[in-house]
């Protein structure tokens, strides 16, 4: 009886444990998911798009995710084959930083602008 | 002077966003990567069509060949229109056509084989369309080139034609 018990137990614990992995691998999966362009699609990613392309990448994550791999690692696999414009997300290299930096050079040029005028009032008052 | 310089800034931000939407606008909605870089063939282990028995990449490119990758499928239709281009090639020695039946039932594929030809020396089953995301492919039909060397010096996509044959038949020469 005191067997059975602990058996029960153990695969309770071993069944609850796969569910979570599980679960943790689906949000995974999600989030990498969302941030895959599909580049045979007009502005959907992969996972809301129903076509051929994103169905084989999804089938492609998914076997990524159970071998293992990290989130940056598949990003970079599915770069090497299909170019940055495959991430949503791009990386700051040679070719992006001007999609980078040029918000924030207007952030700062809009800033410096109300600055002035602010300041410029405050003197005039 | 200072309203003539705030309408030169703003002329010049106009200019700016409208040449960046101009070219946006004149480019294809078609993406293909810059393929400057030859690419090693992946390393896969795939199901043969005939025998059902997984077969290796590095069996299948064994040979000091050139070899043309060909995505298909029987129900793809742009597939029938460049079937006579691969049988074509097909007869050329110095080229070894590999098939990549892309997301198919067997049973169509083996009616559109028996039907149209077999230019294939093999065809393997990408059932779930994995091995063609391992290659950088969009769908089908789509055809690559590899070396000796085994790297991937040239990607078709879409259906070949006539003057694709022509370059091809040049780079296997």
């Amino acid at each position: 009886m005191k067997i059975l018990k602990i058996f029960i137990i153990v695969f309770l614990s071993a069944s609850f444990s796969q569910l979570k992995s599980d679960e943790k691998n689906n949000e995974l999966k999600s989030k990498i998911l969302k941030n895959i362009r599909c580049l045979i699609c007009q502005g959907q990613s992969v996972y809301d798009s129903e076509s051929d392309f994103a169905s084989s990448i999804k089938a492609i994550v998914d076997r990524k995710i159970n071998e293992g791999l990290m989130e940056e690692q598949i990003y970079e696999f599915l770069r090497e084959k299909y170019g940055d414009w495959v991430i949503y997300v791009p990386k700051l290299n040679k070719n992006t930083y001007i999609l980078w930096l040029l918000p924030l050079l207007l952030f700062l040029f809009g800033g410096a602008i109300i600055y002035k005028k602010i300041s410029k009032n405050k003197n005039e008052q | 002077m200072k309203n003539k310089l705030n309408l030169f800034i703003i002329i010049i931000f106009l200019s700016f966003c409208f040449g960046i939407f101009y070219k946006g606008l004149n480019n294809s909605n078609t993406y293909v990567p810059k393929t400057k870089d030859k690419k090693n063939i992946p390393i896969f282990e795939a199901k043969d069509f005939n025998s059902n028995i997984y077969v290796g990449s590095e069996k299948i490119f064994e040979e000091d060949n050139f070899y043309i990758v060909n995505i298909w499928a029987s129900w793809c239709v742009p597939c029938r229109t460049e079937h006579p281009f691969l049988m074509e090639l097909s007869k050329s020695q110095s080229v070894k056509l590999i098939g990549l039946n892309y997301r198919d039932n067997q049973i169509n594929a083996k009616n559109f084989i028996n039907k149209f030809g077999n230019p294939y020396s093999k065809i393997l089953i990408d059932s779930d369309g994995t091995l063609s995301v391992e290659f950088g492919a969009y769908g089908v039909p789509e055809t690559f080139i590899i070396d000796k060397n085994k790297k991937i010096i040239k990607k078709f996509i879409g259906p070949i034609n006539k003057e694709t044959v022509e370059e091809i038949k040049l780079i296997i020469k």
